[in-house]
């Protein structure tokens, strides 16, 4: 059974001019649709504005869809109330981009890490300085980090820290929001590595937004690709990078430089930039940009196909573009 | 050939609350007329501040030691080099939206650039003659053309946050090529943009460097893009270059222990993803002997002790390491 399951998942934003007047709708989600496995890492690609970052936002709950479903555990969580969500997301905790920077600086790390128990449980005083410990043990701190206060630790340890904070409620899922970007490889590489240790430990799943495609490669087991607000091609990791079915899919994948390989300086053929997401163009979205494009596509939105190896690909042609 | 640029023994230190900070220790590196040269580091390992001093636009607190800078045979330290800068040396900034005057129109900016640094102009002239503004006109046209720009009677009137980051970062290529330098700087042009953009900006940048016969200083913390665009990388740790090599045997040859271990921190397929354990020295106490060794796997008491001068073990490969990988390695896998 999945974890998650999300069905035609809508997030419309009012576009107004300067007298606030709607003059269009910005379509940030176009009725996305996908689930997760338990234990499943699920990677979400995409380039700045195909709406990966208000998915994950919209499924914790941080933008209220517009319409569609999402089901968590078994329960509908998209209508929830505020408050009868709040319950629910227990188990299900997002993780910003630095998690370590959303630590209050007054607070040593010790509170920090209780925090959330008092909140949500009725622990007793000592089950909760237990299992701060033993949270701060899984992401490699000393117990001598509770007395002291953000700003002694170092960056890097701050992100444990704010690990720490979003495994104390031991959540099943965890939308992770870029949680390598701006990261020198050789840092990047450490995070990677403390996530899948914590994914094993703690039984977790994860939801992996990332623009970056070679980390998403090696991190998930699943990829959905997105191009403005729709999910375009969805299957498992390596059958979408050995042979990308969506000719966005193929584009982005030959953007990417592999060192020791062909230079794509040499070879790139993807032109322009992807048109606003405020004025989606008619039929399929990438139809502008693609070059197997046919009146087909400008008249009627692919539907998701599925291909014979169970990929999902919303592209009339992609059986025969191969 | 002879050198466009060298830099020897370049020592820049900031001074702050805290005492001073060797950003850049004793560098040393040269480029040659026409190539691209890649400086490559994580933060901190004083790559920009290597591009700042080469264009003479250090900040005020800080101080260069020690070392010169050479540019087609004239020093450039010690001297004004206004007249060089944005004519024969040129900048592409990370952030094209921070270069940018909001407040007046992307034509209005390009003109007052080809106002001051135009080819044409002549040192002194401080007029603008309606021969040189019609030249410059028809070479603005043709440069925004070269970088794929659309539309370019319309674009000149926008302001640019009118401008997607794609379309603002072809202008600054654009802008950058127009006074026909020698050099052109560029401090990770490509990191804020998206990889289909970023793979348009780089195809652009090699083709028309390599036409206009400019050499490219290109900064970077993304090893594939230094693969991608790059005739010679080097690596720089902590304030000092660590590896200097042609591109395919800086990638396919790494002989100092940091470079193997960046590339070992490559997300890779079918490979374990190893980082670098423990932090980059600050600048404030670096270590000494050997920047590298608290890090390194294979540090001696050689290396704690005494400082490493550069060596060059096969042509063209500079290493600054005690007890580099040799290659070609008979026992089959790499050493490290």
């Amino acid at each position: 059974m999945s974890l998650l399951d999300i069905t035609g998942l809508n997030r419309h934003f009012p576009i107004r001019n300067v007298w606030g007047r709607r003059t269009g709708w910005l379509r940030a989600l176009d009725g996305v649709s996908l689930s997760i496995a338990k234990g499943e890492i699920l990677g979400i690609v995409g380039e700045s504005g195909c709406g990966k970052s208000t998915l994950g936002k919209t499924i914790s709950g941080i933008h209220p869809p517009s319409s569609g479903s999402v089901r968590f555990e078994g329960h509908e969580i998209a209508t929830l109330s505020p408050s009868a969500g709040r319950a629910v997301r227990r188990n299900l905790q997002y993780c910003y981009q630095d998690p370590g920077a959303s630590l209050d600086p007054r607070w040593k790390i010790g509170t920090s890490l209780e925090e959330p128990l008092i909140v949500h449980t009725d622990m007793s005083r000592a089950d909760r300085q237990a299992r701060v410990h033993e949270t701060l043990r899984a992401v490699n701190l000393p117990e001598r980090h509770l007395d002291l206060y953000p700003h002694e630790i170092s960056g890097g340890q701050q992100r444990r820290v704010g690990l720490a904070r979003i495994l104390m409620l031991r959540p099943s899922l965890i939308i992770l929001d870029e949680p390598t970007s701006g990261l020198d490889v050789s840092v990047q590489a450490v995070v990677l590595n403390l996530l899948l240790e914590l994914r094993a430990r703690f039984d977790l799943t994860y939801l992996f937004i990332s623009h970056d495609l070679s980390v998403v490669r090696l991190f998930s087991q699943r990829i959905a690709v997105m191009y403005l607000g729709r999910v375009v091609e969805l299957g498992p990791t390596e059958q979408v990078f050995a042979a990308p079915a969506h000719p966005y899919t193929k584009s982005l994948l030959s953007a990417v430089p592999i060192i020791g390989g062909r230079r794509i300086v040499d070879s790139f053929a993807l032109e322009g930039e992807p048109p606003s997401p405020g004025a989606i163009p008619t039929g399929c979205r990438f139809r502008t940009r693609c070059p197997h494009a046919t009146p087909l596509c400008a008249s009627e939105d692919p539907p998701d196909r599925p291909l014979t190896d169970g990929r999902l690909v919303a592209c009339h042609h992609a059986d025969s573009i191969a | 050939m002879v050198d466009l640029l060298s830099v020897t023994d370049l020592t820049v230190g900031f001074a702050t609350e805290n005492g001073t900070a060797r950003v850049l220790d004793h560098v040393s590196f040269a480029m040659r007329p026409g190539e691209i040269m890649g400086l490559v580091g994580e933060s901190g390992c004083g790559k920009t501040t290597l591009a700042r001093a080469i264009l003479g636009v250090l900040p005020n607190n800080a101080a260069i030691a020690s070392g010169s800078i050479s540019f087609a045979q004239t020093d450039l330290l010690g001297r004004d080099t206004a007249a060089i800068r944005g004519r024969d040396i040129t900048f592409i900034p990370q952030d094209p939206f921070g270069s940018f005057s909001p407040l007046f129109s992307v034509g209005d900016q390009i003109g007052e650039l080809m106002r001051w640094k135009s080819p044409d102009r002549a040192p002194g002239d401080t007029g603008y003659t309606r021969t040189r503004r019609r030249a410059d006109a028809a070479r603005i046209q043709a440069a925004l053309a070269a970088v794929q720009l659309p539309d370019i009677e319309r674009l000149l009137r926008k302001y640019p946050h009118e401008l997607s980051g794609g379309q603002r970062q072809r202008v600054m290529v654009a802008m950058a090529l127009l006074p026909e330098p020698k050099l052109v700087i560029a401090d990770e042009p490509t990191t804020a943009l998206d990889v289909t953009i970023q793979a348009q900006i780089l195809k652009l940048l090699r083709q028309l460097a390599t036409e206009r016969g400019a050499s490219v200083l290109f900064t970077t913390h993304d090893l594939g893009t230094a693969w991608e665009i790059c005739d010679r990388v080097t690596v720089m740790y902590a304030g000092q270059e660590a590896e200097t090599a042609p591109v395919a045997d800086f990638f396919a040859r790494p002989r100092h222990p940091y470079t193997a271990a960046l590339l070992d921190s490559l997300p890779t397929q079918g490979a374990a993803l190893l980082g670098i354990p423990g932090d980059v020295p600050s600048p404030f106490a670096p270590p000494p002997g050997c920047r590298f060794h608290p890090r390194c796997p294979r540090a001696t008491d050689l290396c704690r002790a005494s400082h490493n001068e550069t060596a060059e073990p096969a042509p063209g490969h500079f290493v600054r390491c005690h007890h580099p990988n040799e290659w070609p390695i008979q026992d089959g896998g790499p050493a490290s």
